[in-house]
């Protein structure tokens, strides 16, 4: 005879499955937290591996180029547009378009659309390779031989971010500009000089420092949380994909939510 | 030496060792046996330090590596190591030249002009040549196996650690990497732990056999006792009967 089966209790099991998921979030916070310390001390114990960190700036700010100044040309016409066709119908004219434009692009879209392309793109590729790498025992061959992981994977990717993604801000934040004065002067009728006298009479190294800041700080948090999925990957193929996936989302939604919280702090701070 | 004593480890609720204890001599090859899921890679990963056992001692020339916490003093540990993994694991994005000197960057002080000509040697001591600036995606399986296998001996470790060396390989590759491993032995004098469940390989490169079986060594011996033990489950397992006292449980993997 087969022992009673004990009875299903609702309240242990959903007690079961809430502690369970608050576990697995502070296993990797925590996983997240020492992979920051990791970084941190081969950074101040050990060589950089500049080699890796050239390849990487190159993969992640040289090939993301096109598809980011390309946003940001895109944005800033569109933005252009529907300012100046809103102004117009509201005071006869598209004045202080490029005011708008520029504030609008440094301060914010570009920072945000070219973390958010460069998640997608470059972000995804570090999350896949990194993932792939530890399913077939590659990240386990690195310790064997000698280094590890955090110092030759995840520490060049990170200062390739710190660096390239301010870069790639600049020229996006540039192209959005271009792109508001190719519209304003074709559809608006707006004359350049009038167009680049709106830019220049309000836009100053303030503005373009409160937008390079919020790079900087993106560019730690996306880096490190697409290292971070890559390195934790669990499962053969399919763990990847989820990691990768999870990877782009987790960087893009951490961009929008963060650049509040440093935007409130800016602008506490009378950096606006 | 390496000298391993009541070595635990847990994943979850899942126990894999229950308390291995093993003696490795200095110059033997000692192949450990055991089916699928048995423990035997996992207690491989324990004496390099991949995998942390939960209790015991892994003793290798004095220098315990449970006691050892950070990776300065790991990096250090595993300088005596050469690890050759189940499915290679080399670096795609390097060629094969890259990868059979990777680690001499962060094991040995020898010069960067030199890499190459080692990468040559060690590639011909396993019968390679002419792929130097080959990538490990053109490669068969075969020469995957033997470039993993001169990058394990190119920092010229005392240890050589492999895992399922012959696995996925036709039975002719097989016998020419055992004989690589015999050859590896009497040119270089490591002393070696391969695991694997392939009988005939065992049989050949062994200086001693261990069996695992539910986590803890249940015979170790020569490779000749091995073929003619009275013990049922190692009997069993060497002659590749699914019936005996090893039940494997199906259900588990479903």
């Amino acid at each position: 005879m087969s022992a009673a089966q004990p009875a299903y209790d609702p309240m242990k099991a959903t007690l079961t499955t809430v502690g369970d998921r608050a576990l697995s979030i502070a296993e990797s916070m925590g996983e997240f937290t020492l992979l920051i310390r990791t970084s941190f001390f081969w950074l101040l114990r050990s060589r950089v591996e500049w080699r890796q960190t050239v390849i990487q700036m190159l993969q992640i700010g040289v090939q993301s180029f096109p598809v980011t100044a390309m946003t940001s040309l895109f944005t800033g016409m569109v933005l252009a547009l529907q300012t100046g066709s809103s102004f117009r119908d509201l005071f006869n004219e598209p004045v202080f378009t490029g005011t708008i434009v520029s504030f609008a692009v440094v301060k914010e879209l570009g920072p945000v659309m070219t973390a958010m392309v460069v998640s997608g793109r470059a972000g995804a590729a570090i999350a896949a390779e990194l993932g792939t790498m530890k399913v077939t025992e590659q990240i386990d061959a690195l310790y064997t031989l000698g280094t590890d992981p955090v110092r030759y994977l995840v520490l060049p990717r990170v200062l390739a971010f710190l660096v390239m993604l301010p870069l790639l801000t600049v020229f996006s934040d540039f192209a959005g500009v271009i792109g508001g004065c190719v519209v304003s002067y074709v559809k608006l009728d707006v004359p350049t000089n009038v167009y680049w006298h709106e830019v220049f009479d309000h836009l100053g190294h303030k503005e373009l420092f409160h937008g390079l800041i919020k790079t900087v700080v993106f560019a730690f948090c996306i880096s490190f949380i697409c290292c971070y999925k890559g390195l934790f990957t669990r499962g053969g193929a399919e763990g990847v994909g989820k990691a990768t996936t999870s990877a782009v989302v987790n960087s893009m939604v951490s961009v929008l939510i963060i650049d509040y919280f440093v935007t409130a702090i800016l602008v506490a701070l009378g950096l606006t | 030496m390496i000298d391993a004593e009541g070595v635990r480890k847990s994943f979850g609720a899942r126990t894999v060792l229950r308390g291995v204890e093993l003696k490795v001599e200095d110059g033997e090859t000692l192949v450990i046996i055991g089916g699928s899921g048995s423990g035997k890679s996992t207690f491989l990963k324990c004496i390099i330090g991949l995998v942390r056992p939960d209790g015991g001692s892994i003793v290798v020339d004095g220098v315990d590596v449970t006691k050892v916490h950070d990776e300065f003093h790991f990096a250090e540990y595993r300088r005596k190591f050469g690890y050759l993994f189940q499915e290679a694991a080399l670096f795609d994005s390097l060629t094969v030249a890259e990868n059979v000197v990777f680690g001499l960057r962060y094991l040995t002080d020898i010069p960067e002009t030199r890499y190459r000509s080692i990468a040559t040697d060690k590639l011909a001591l396993v019968g390679l040549k002419g792929i130097e600036d080959m990538k490990p995606a053109e490669l068969s399986g075969g020469m995957k196996k033997r470039v993993a296998l001169a990058r394990a001996i190119a920092a010229e470790p005392q240890y050589i650690l492999y895992d399922e060396p012959t696995t996925g390989l036709d039975p002719i590759m097989s016998d020419i990497i055992n004989d690589l491993i015999i050859d590896l032995k009497k040119k270089l004098g490591v002393t070696s732990v391969a695991v694997t469940h392939d009988m005939k390989s065992a049989y050949k490169i062994a200086d001693r056999i261990a069996m695992i079986y539910e986590g803890k060594v249940l015979e170790i011996a020569h490779p000749d006792i091995i073929k003619i033990t009275r013990n049922a489950a190692v009997r069993q397992f060497i002659e590749g009967r699914s019936e005996g006292p090893i039940r494997m449980k199906i259900k588990d993997y479903d």
